[in-house]
């Protein structure tokens, strides 16, 4: 049914967000402790650093994409659920602002011994505890029924704060360093860093033991305090998908024991999303108490709208993520061993001329002015004094146009690059 | 299709979601002061996510068809300024995708279905950037040259639709078509239509792409007009100034031309927010036009009085009859002063830009050379500052101008504001966040400045050593 295939996008995106950007945040928790391995604490943080340089952007986006469908699709629910749950997520957001300072802040130290490392390190760490469990409070409101419709109808920190909402929060911790470890051990492993792949591999099966221990406490408390949920966790889908989930963490602690870890990633991955989609099972078809996904759905016109958007964007996406993803397992965006390598398009191109030697180019800078004349005129002329909107757009574009050929022939003047300015005027 | 519409006006009809909730009113001021914080800080850095790819991408092709190697060491240093910006550029975009939810959920529930398909398309152009900033930044040396460009044309197209499908949803709150009121809320929304058929989006678009170039133009160029008052004055620094200014440059005096554009829409669609903009209590026919003063709640007082200017401007004809605030009740009347204010100083200091635009043109294009001169230099860098004060200044135009509504005059900000009670809490971090932030980014754009340059390079180039 149409209102239920946002619902499916909005799941894809929540599982690519914990899957993907999980383990970025995973990463940074493993920043907290870096101690206690053969490699040392600094090269452990420069690999989880590197490793996470090229993707953490794009995996964020999924965090936007999940919003931008969700209150578009089901705008009544969305409401309900960011006003009465301002709190844990403005936690969040802050935490998503000291991350991204803090990583960017990182990035331009060049030695772990400058004053103000361990303080950006510690921030970039901590925010990298604070938002997966703020997020995932969220979502244990939502699943026991703690939102009730309307603006900021329902408690503003019970609704957050309770024992379910408190455990998805830690559970999100742990699949987070769980899942970091798993990557950042076939991250090593891919590198031939030998010392942090073998630390990672420890890292990830303590973590694995720790995160099912913790979904196991989960299951308990939620069979306590929300008989709904464990009502759907318990027969049907619901359990089908909480098997999946368990049995693909069996097999990847077994793989990552074996140091098979690209499978491992897989097989890790696999676990997360069942969970989320288990989740959406035992709680189908409700969203928020007395609101069924139907109910909660936006009008025909707009679902199709962001159905088509959604394909029109994934045409572009899917292809983007598969080259970013292939370079970066490749390694072909590793950090390179050096500042220096060879400069082989410099080498090749040195001698060839400048395109404005020559007499020719006078010519042609002479046509570019009276392009730049003509486009100005024309766009100035359309703008200001017609009134049909083709013509404005008319208008813009020779503007436009005007403006590309004006910047070549200042940005780029005629003449050698010694000759480019005057030493003293 | 009749169903589901049937459905939504029951389910508004029947109250399980409604917007009658009496809100708490007391934190309207918050919640409009932490978006304006949030949007403040976010749209310079979309500046950059505009202009910038398109500079690195011209000193890049340059590299590859000179071969001379000042023009790669400019496009990679670059290159992870605009990686950083980007970074900081995604959790400010971030914040605002929680605010608009977090702050105004009864718009969200009302008109969500109408606008937010241009946030849902924004998402998708947002990965594209973020996919190929992360290839483009780490694939130097490490990519052929020639896909080493390639990677980075994702970026520079991505940056000018993200801010397409989010300048629409603007337009779209300004001037809202596309759907149908039952009950206090959209229904039979038609969000293709809505957001890209809009007449009012044009202008108001290409407005922001040529204000983008200006001011990362600027920013950029003052920061090596700086460099060479310093008495950097190598190849390298004039190189980078000659790039960026020239950007800067020729959108600046196009500009005037687009700005007349868009006030010409707005005239048409928003003749509240014109009178505002020009203190025009009244209608008037012949109307004219003021510089400085101020609005007393009747006219404007110590300003400078040009006749008939404004229906001039307005309508192009001296008698045309230009509307006043005095067609709607003062309740729902923007806060004049400030929308005035706002607008003069946007329109002053955009002339000013466009002079010292025509300015270097003259100089680099007729006299054929650098402009480097004192005096030139700190207009350079003074430049930088006014063009960011100047794009805010259009933004509180257009903003506050619009107030009462959130949605012109379908949907007042009062009754789009959340009802939870953290919003002051939420102000003041945010306050001390965005100045924290605010540091970091200072510190980090030093840093970038003082790394010396790349051996490899010829130190000749740079002027460092002779200011030894």
């Amino acid at each position: 049914m149409l209102a239920d295939v946002p619902v499916v996008f909005v799941l894809a995106g929540i599982t690519a967000y914990t899957v993907l950007a999980g383990a970025d945040f995973g990463a940074g928790i493993w920043t907290l402790v870096p101690g206690g391995g053969q490699a040392g604490a600094a090269a452990t943080r420069d690999h989880t650093r590197h490793a996470i340089g090229p993707v953490w952007e794009a995996n964020h986006v999924w965090l936007i994409f999940v919003l931008t469908v969700a209150w578009t699709c089901y705008p009544g629910a969305f409401g309900s659920i960011v006003s009465t749950l301002a709190v844990p997520l403005l936690i969040a957001a802050i935490g998503i602002i000291f991350r991204g300072t803090a990583y960017a802040l990182r990035s331009q130290f060049d030695a772990s011994g400058e004053p103000g490392v361990r303080l950006v390190e510690r921030l970039f760490a901590l925010s990298s505890v604070l938002t997966p469990f703020a997020l995932a409070t969220v979502i244990g409101a939502i699943t026991t029924g703690r939102v009730p419709v309307g603006n900021a109808r329902g408690d503003l920190v019970t609704s957050w704060l309770n024992p379910v909402s408190v455990l998805a929060g830690v559970l999100a911790v742990a699949f987070s360093g769980y899942l970091a470890a798993v990557y950042l051990a076939a991250d090593a492993s891919r590198q031939s860093e030998r010392a942090l792949a073998r630390d990672f591999r420890l890292r990830a099966l303590a973590a694995g033991v720790v995160a099912g221990l913790l979904a196991v406490a989960g299951l308990l408390v939620i069979r306590a305090e929300a008989p709904a949920l464990w009502h759907g966790l318990s027969s049907g889908l619901g359990l089908a998908l909480v098997i999946v989930s368990a049995l693909a963490g069996v097999v990847t602690m077994v793989l990552v024991w074996l140091s098979r870890f690209g499978a491992a990633r897989a097989s890790a991955a696999l676990a997360v999303a069942a969970v989320i989609a288990g989740w959406a099972a035992a709680q189908e078809p409700r969203v928020l108490p007395g609101l069924t996904v139907t109910q909660a759905a936006a009008g025909r016109a707009t679902l199709i709208a962001t159905i088509v958007g959604v394909a029109a964007g994934a045409v572009v996406l899917i292809p983007s993520l598969a080259l970013l993803y292939s370079l970066v397992l490749r390694g072909r965006l590793d950090a390179p061993g050096s500042v220096n390598e060879p400069d082989t398009a410099g080498a090749a191109k040195a001698t060839r001329p400048g395109r404005a030697d020559g007499a020719g180019s006078a010519g042609r800078t002479r046509l570019e002015a009276a392009f730049a004349v003509v486009t100005l005129v024309a766009g100035a002329g359309l703008l200001v004094f017609a009134d049909p909107a083709w013509a404005h757009g008319l208008g813009a574009l020779a503007l436009v146009a005007c403006a590309v050929t004006v910047f070549a022939l200042a940005a780029e003047p005629p003449g050698s690059p010694g000759s480019s300015g005057s030493p003293e005027s | 299709m009749l169903s589901s519409l049937a459905r939504v006006v029951g389910t508004s009809a029947a109250g399980t979601v409604t917007t009658a909730v009496p809100v708490d009113q007391r934190y309207l001021f918050e919640a409009r002061q932490m978006q304006a914080l949030s949007l403040t800080v976010h749209i310079p850095l979309v500046c950059f996510g505009i202009a910038f790819p398109v500079l690195v991408l011209f000193a890049e092709w340059r590299y590859l068809h000179t071969g001379d190697s000042l023009y790669r060491t400019l496009a990679r240093r670059w290159s992870k300024i605009m990686l950083a910006l980007f970074a900081v550029g995604v959790v400010t975009g971030t914040i605002l995708s929680f605010e608009l939810g977090l702050l105004w959920p009864v718009w969200m529930q009302d008109f969500g279905n109408v606008f937010g398909l241009g946030f849902t398309l924004e998402g998708f152009s947002f990965f594209v950037e973020a996919i190929f900033i992360g290839i483009y930044a780490y694939g130097w040396d490490r990519l052929s040259p020639r896909l080493h460009f390639a990677s980075g044309i994702p970026i520079a197209v991505a940056g000018v639709a993200g801010s397409f499908f989010v300048i629409a949803v603007n337009a779209w709150m300004n001037h809202p078509t596309g759907f149908r009121l039952a009950g206090g809320r959209a229904v039979d929304a038609h969000p293709w239509s809505a957001l890209f058929a809009n007449p009012f989006f044009w202008s108001e678009y290409v407005h922001m792409y040529f204000a983008a170039y200006i001011v990362a133009g600027f920013l950029m160029a003052g920061a090596y007009a700086w460099a060479i008052l310093r008495g950097r004055r190598g190849r390298y620094e004039r190189t980078a100034l000659g790039i960026t200014l020239s950007a800067a440059a020729v959108a600046a005096p196009l500009q005037v031309v687009v700005g007349d554009w868009a006030a010409r829409d707005v005239g048409q669609a928003q003749p509240v927010k014109l009178a505002a903009m020009e203190g025009l209590a009244t209608t008037t026919r012949g109307a004219a036009e003021h510089l400085l003063g101020w609005y007393n709640g009747h006219s404007v007082v110590y300003g400078i009085e040009i006749p008939r200017l404004l229906s001039l401007l307005a309508f192009h004809n001296p008698n045309a009859t230009v509307k006043g605030l005095n067609i709607v009740p003062l309740a729902d009347q923007p806060p004049v002063n400030v929308v005035r204010f706002a607008f003069q100083t946007m329109v002053g200091i955009g002339t000013l830009l466009a002079l010292l635009g025509l300015v270097y043109l003259y100089l680099r294009l007729r006299r054929r050379q650098l402009p480097t001169a004192r005096w030139f230099c700190w207009a350079v860098v003074a430049a930088g500052p006014l063009s960011v004060v100047a794009l805010i200044a259009g933004w509180i135009t257009t903003e506050v101008g619009r107030q009462p509504w959130i949605v012109y005059e379908v949907m007042r900000v009062d009754a789009a504001v959340t009802g939870a009670h953290v919003i002051p809490f939420g102000y003041g971090a945010l306050w001390v966040v965005y100045l924290g932030l605010g540091g970091a980014v200072w510190w980090l754009l030093r840093r970038f400045s003082r790394v010396p340059l790349e051996p490899e390079l010829n130190p000749e180039l740079s002027g460092a050593h002779h200011a030894g």
